[in-house]
């Protein structure tokens, strides 16, 4: 797992509205016109997308705008049919999940994708078991005792009280297992968490407890891409906005210019800002 | 710690915010654990019953070594096929060729040991050969179980219907190399040792069953590859998000209860001399019931070996206890066909119970 001492990040605050903005800092993720076609359905149509380090970035859009599809594309689990994706500034090829996770992007997906059967600990080590030293660990035995310490601290860094890691995520309520997933994206991103929707199965409480969690995992330095509907939320807490309509990308708010308002009306072609080609 | 403003029905369900306390929630999941009504616990404790119950009523019969070792002989067989068979149920796929593989097996082991023996039949043959023509039974059943696995994890094809027709495959095969008569010239030496010999007071075959059993249990509790049969029964889709081969995992299932089918056809061979072509048509649903007595989760996801150890027993208990107290085995169909469907039912009331939001 890799070590979290978050660099102290003194505020950096991604560029303003407009992409000609002297930006301070270079992206740490980019999609630049991303096409996807599922038979008929033109679902993006030249998609662009831009993540800055250590920030909290919305992406919006109206249902069918296609929010998932490039959220897929950036996380390897869809292959786009052209376009280009870079991390750092460098293009990268993402033909499967693991493979954007080896340069550090993590997804929470909507439906969690945990094992249920399983503890919490068994679902942040799934797939990266730690195994025991020596001849043991040769023959695949699991090394259960570190990977629980491990995951309790994962739990404990993020403020997530999951009272007792030994039972199946299933039978925990669902914001601890929202928390189990964000905790298991976290424990292995060391650049960007995509989370798809992370409170729309929530109730109030919970979703205040998702919401402080997403800001912590900011405040380590880790960009998180939220994919949301409730847009007093998406003003709550991203700082930046990018917005969706129809397979590309229509505008980029800071969170701190725009009301609800501006972001509808983005969303829903009232208001056009850049890409309308 | 997350603070937040308590409105009790808010916080309710969602006791995390008080901390401490780390001794009673712990009591709370080890009484879950242990006392869900379909765990390994609840099932040992219905076969304590059944042992007690008979042993009162005929003290002596039932609990003469003679009775208690043929137990373990009728139970060691489809022990070994219940091993495999747990762990593909645990990936919520179900094997319905293990008889059928079995006797498959055996016939390859006959026919390997004919084919090397000097004489006309392999009776006399040596350990050598024996032991050539074992290794060659179990590597049919490992085959065997590749191919359906193969076909199960790419082609999609689900896996009752790909076990259905390798059920009926295997048997075919084995009545066209054989023409449908049992081949009996199984050589002596493997039917006097490990097919009806013992060590110390120990059948060869409850030792070899057991040994199978100790190693499964270590392999799905402690080991990656168990984590991944959980996993991937668990929530498949999930698993290769992470990254899990699921296909690779799910062939490699398959084919350890190929193996562990070709096995059971070795020791088949070994006690029985011949290879009981007709015997096995219900052993598929006699190891599946003995998996899901033992709790592991038709759906998936859940299981343990020692629940498979025990959910064997049962219905050899029954029978031999039955024979014993005068009552017609009959009934320990019955017993057993009630039980079943209570634990399944069990099963779905848990499931239901964890799946709360």
């Amino acid at each position: 797992m890799p070590e979290h001492t978050a660099p102290a990040q003194p505020e950096p605050r991604p560029p303003a509205s407009q992409p000609t903005a002297a930006s301070t800092l270079a992206p740490i993720l980019e999609g630049r016109d991303i096409h996807v076609t599922y038979g008929h359905v033109e679902a993006l149509r030249g998609a662009s997308f831009t993540a800055y380090p250590g920030e909290v970035v919305a992406l919006i859009g109206d249902n069918g705008a296609g929010k998932s599809t490039l959220v897929k594309c950036l996380s390897g689990a869809e292959t786009p049919d052209s376009g280009t994706i870079e991390v750092e500034g460098r293009p990268v090829t993402l033909p499967n999940p693991p493979a954007a996770q080896a340069l550090g992007i993590e997804t929470v997906y909507q439906d969690l994708a945990l094992a249920t059967d399983l503890d919490g600990s068994a679902n942040v080590f799934l797939g990266r078991e730690m195994l025991r030293p020596g001849l043991l660990g040769r023959l695949g035995v699991l090394d259960k005792a570190a990977m629980r310490a491990r995951a309790r601290q994962a739990f404990l860094e993020l403020g997530v009280d999951l009272q007792d890691a030994g039972v199946p995520v299933g039978s925990l309520s669902g914001g601890q297992r929202q928390s189990v997933a964000v905790a298991r994206a976290v424990a292995w991103a060391s650049k960007v968490v995509f989370m798809d929707e992370p409170t729309a199965a929530l109730g109030v409480v919970q979703t205040g407890k998702v919401i402080d969690v997403i800001r912590r995992v900011r405040d380590r330095g880790i960009t998180v891409v939220l994919i949301s509907h409730n847009m007093p939320q998406v003003l709550e807490i991203a700082d930046r906005i990018e917005v969706l309509r129809l397979g590309r990308r229509v505008a980029r708010f800071r969170a701190d210019e725009v009301g609800v308002d501006d972001l509808v009306a983005a969303m829903t072609g009232a208001h056009v800002q850049e890409d309308a080609a | 710690m997350i603070t937040t403003p308590s409105t009790p029905s808010a916080t309710a369900p969602d006791p995390g915010a008080t901390g401490g306390g780390g001794s009673r929630p712990g009591l709370a999941r080890l009484r879950g654990r242990v006392f869900s009504s379909s765990s390994p616990a609840w099932i040992f404790l219905v076969l304590v019953v059944i042992v007690a119950v008979f042993s009162v009523i005929k003290p002596h019969q039932f609990l003469s070594s003679f009775d208690i070792k043929s137990i373990f002989i009728n139970a060691s067989v489809d022990l070994v096929m219940a091993v495999g068979m747990t762990f593909v149920i645990v990936t919520a796929g179900i094997d319905l060729s293990v008889g059928s593989v079995l006797v498959f097996s055996g016939v390859v082991a006959v026919k390997v040991m004919e084919a090397l023996a000097s004489g006309a039949t392999a009776v006399s043959a040596g350990w050598g050969v024996i032991l050539v023509g074992l290794l060659a039974g179990m590597a049919a059943g490992a085959a065997w179980g590749v191919a359906q696995g193969a076909v199960i994890a790419k082609a999609k094809v689900p896996p009752f219907i790909v076990t259905l027709g390798g059920f009926g495959a295997a048997l075919g095969l084995s009545q066209v190399l054989t023409n449908g008569v049992d081949a009996s010239d199984v050589p002596a030496k493997l039917g006097n040792t490990i097919g009806n010999g013992s060590l110390g007071p120990f059948p060869w075959l409850v030792i070899i069953a057991l040994v199978v059993a100790v190693i499964g249990a270590g392999v799905l509790q402690s080991t990656r590859f168990g984590r991944y049969t959980f996993a991937i029964g668990s929530n498949a889709e999930g698993a290769r998000r992470t990254g899990i081969n699921v296909d690779r995992h799910l062939l490699k299932v398959y084919a350890v209860v190929g193996l562990l089918s070709g096995l059971a056809g070795d020791l088949s061979l070994a006690h029985f001399t011949t290879t009981t072509l007709a015997s096995h048509n219900n052993d598929n649903l006699t190891v599946i019931t003995a998996v899901i007595l033992g709790g592991t989760s038709l759906f998936g996801g859940v299981g343990s070996m020692f629940g498979t150890v025990v959910g064997v027993l049962i219905p050899v208990v029954l029978d031999a206890g039955l024979v014993i107290v005068g009552v017609q085995t009959f009934w320990q169909g019955v017993a057993v066909g009630v039980v079943l469907v209570l634990a399944v039912y069990a099963d779905q009331l848990r499931r239901k119970n964890n799946s709360r939001r």
